[in-house]
């Protein structure tokens, strides 16, 4: 039941992203096919005819639902003949694999740092794991990319500039991305480790005379790791907009870069259909995500 | 408005301190500086990529404009994004946290939602197509008014607005977890048994005891935005040239570098006066945060 219900309000938060990203769309200035010269009336109307853009704003967001409904995200108006999906197909996989791998980063390395912070409380440790935290909030992808590639890429030559293909392309792009998103995680995690080591059943299992290491990995760590579970709905929205900047910074050819051409080239259909798959991701992940929290924590089925 | 021990535990904090008198410096560097510059600093020159040197100390860019210059005003912008997006963000999340937490129950619950949908919405991109969207409308509406300031700025007005109505979401968590506790509290009570209306409760007794709170993720919301600012004008869709901010100052350094020859002065300056910036609010904001809130520390 609780599940229909989320789905329910899943389907109407999309119908609501859809909505919006075709008013706001429609309402930015100049069309399409507004370009250095002027296109006969006539051959413009076919255009718009084939491109699904002209009757009235009602029959043109009916039409498009019922297209998006069927699973087609239409053509592009820019690159010619390819449609929104074949576009999508192609570059969305490098971007899935650039933010998933930002992803494992940032959580390991958070989770991880963030509990050695909290065991070592008030130590140098914790000093220099908080900071360095801090530091990497402040330091936004635009300017930690362009810095690695300045300082690995170009000075010591460890790694390729940018471009796409092996593991080694994929390691500064990955850091960048994962660096500012580890920290936030490391934070929450070092406040939420040190309530919990003051719980308690931590203090019962210190008496048992479990050993140190294995109060907080497999006692506390379950407890702790909460807040963190739910913060990865947003870190997935985070990473998936931090993707255009990292992607633009290292010439990775991955869906970002399409995002801005698209805003530029008033490309309405692909702009659109990449804004409405982003969200459709996002959405079902954060479906994910809720399921694994009830699992994790029994508490909430209580309450709910 | 806050403790005096809350601002007495933030001054024995140095990091804290520290940050205090580099935002004033930085701050006054950028709004004061520039007028003890040469205006011609500005505009290009013929010096093309000088490395830094007593002239130009920041060294020149593509257009032989002084990069000192080009850092002082562009801080000027971002700035005034900052902390303009920063307020407009205190307005909503204020009164969205303040009315979610005082109506309770169902009011409460369906607004919490929405901060949690809006939370995992790459809200970025939406702004990114609004202010595309509403940029010549307003340009429009202001020509027409004869507010010519306003057609020069627009952008910088659909930035603040934009960036003012995405950051407002940890406002509003913060400021309904404060009001859910202090409804319950005795001067709230009485002075509703006075038959104070609901209105005068939120904005007479409630409000001024969020006011410390509300301040501290004010400085904490600041950096957010210069973020956010700065991610819109890296990628060419924020401030338009020639204005800079330090988002476009940092595209044009980023553009700079290359196999062949990097001209880093035109990335490393611009990265350093952002990056010590947002440190330096995040510092403060987080000392200051932790001086109300001792409990994690």
């Amino acid at each position: 039941m609780a599940l229909i219900k989320r789905l329910a309000s899943m389907i109407g938060v999309l119908f609501c992203v859809v909505t919006i990203t075709f008013l706001l769309i429609r309402m930015s200035p100049g069309g399409p096919f507004d370009g250095e010269r002027k296109i006969p009336a006539e051959i413009e109307r076919q255009l718009l005819a084939k491109y699904k853009l002209d009757g009235s704003l009602w029959q043109q967001y009916s039409g498009y639902l019922g297209d998006l409904v069927r699973g087609d995200l239409r053509l592009s108006t820019k690159y010619r003949n390819r449609s929104v999906n074949e576009i999508l197909a192609q570059t969305l996989p490098v971007t899935l694999v650039l933010g998933g791998v930002a992803f494992l980063i940032a959580v390991i390395a958070g989770v991880w740092l963030g509990t050695v912070a909290a065991m070592r409380r008030r130590t140098w440790r914790d000093h220099a794991a908080m900071f360095a935290a801090l530091a990497a909030i402040s330091l936004p992808s635009y300017i930690t990319g362009p810095l690695f590639i300045l300082v690995f890429a170009l000075t010591l030559g460890w790694f390729p500039a940018g471009g796409w293909g092996g593991v080694s392309h994929l390691i500064l792009p990955a850091l960048t991305l994962a660096a500012p998103a580890a920290a936030v995680i490391a934070r929450l995690m070092r406040g939420s480790m040190v309530e919990t080591l003051e719980m308690d059943f931590i203090r019962t299992a210190r008496a048992k005379g479990v050993g140190e290491t294995a109060v907080v990995y497999r006692h506390a760590l379950r407890i702790a790791i909460l807040p963190v579970v739910s913060y990865l709905g947003p870190l997935a929205a985070h990473l998936l907009t931090g993707s255009i900047v990292v992607e633009t910074v290292f010439h990775i050819p991955g869906a970002g870069g399409f995002f801005v051409h698209s805003i530029l080239n008033r490309d309405g259909f692909l702009l659109g259909g990449m804004v409405i798959v982003y969200c459709l991701l996002l959405v079902c992940f954060n479906l994910l995500v809720d399921m694994a929290y009830g699992l994790l924590d029994r508490r909430i089925k209580t309450h709910a | 408005m806050l403790d005096p021990r809350v601002i007495q535990r933030v001054r024995s904090n140095p990091a804290a301190v520290i940050s205090g008198c580099f935002l004033g410096i930085m701050a006054l560097a950028c709004v004061a500086g520039p007028w003890f510059l040469s205006p011609s600093l500005g505009d290009p020159g013929l010096l093309q990529y000088a490395p830094p040197s007593l002239a130009h100390p920041f060294g020149t860019d593509l257009n032989g404009r002084d990069v000192l210059y080009r850092v002082l005003t562009g801080g000027r912008i971002s700035l005034l994004v900052g902390i303009c997006g920063a307020i407009v963000s205190l307005f909503i999340g204020t009164t969205w946290g303040l009315v979610a937490g005082y109506a309770g129950g169902r009011v409460d619950a369906l607004m919490m939602r929405v901060v949690d949908v809006l939370y995992s919405v790459p809200r970025l991109i939406f702004i990114l197509i609004a202010i595309n969207a509403f940029n010549a409308g307003l340009q429009g509406w202001a020509a027409s008014l004869g507010w010519e300031w306003l057609v020069g700025s627009s952008r910088i007005a659909i930035l603040v607005v934009a960036l003012g109505v995405i950051e407002w979401l940890t406002m509003a968590r913060i400021v309904r977890g404060q009001v859910l506790s202090m409804k319950e509290r005795q001067f709230v009570t009485a002075a509703r048994a006075l038959g104070q209306s609901h209105s005068r409760i939120l904005y007479r007794h409630l409000l001024p005891n969020l006011a410390g709170i509300i301040l501290i993720y004010l400085t904490l919301t600041i950096p957010a935005v210069i973020i956010d600012e700065s991610f819109l004008s890296f990628l060419g869709l924020g401030i338009q040239a020639p204005q800079a901010s330090w988002g476009s100052l940092l595209a044009d350094g980023a553009g700079a570098i290359n196999p062949i020859r990097s001209f880093w002065w035109l990335l490393v300056f611009p990265a350093g006066a952002m990056a010590s910036t947002l440190l330096a609010l995040n510092f403060l904001g987080d000392a200051l945060r932790d001086g109300i809130d001792t409990r994690a520390g």
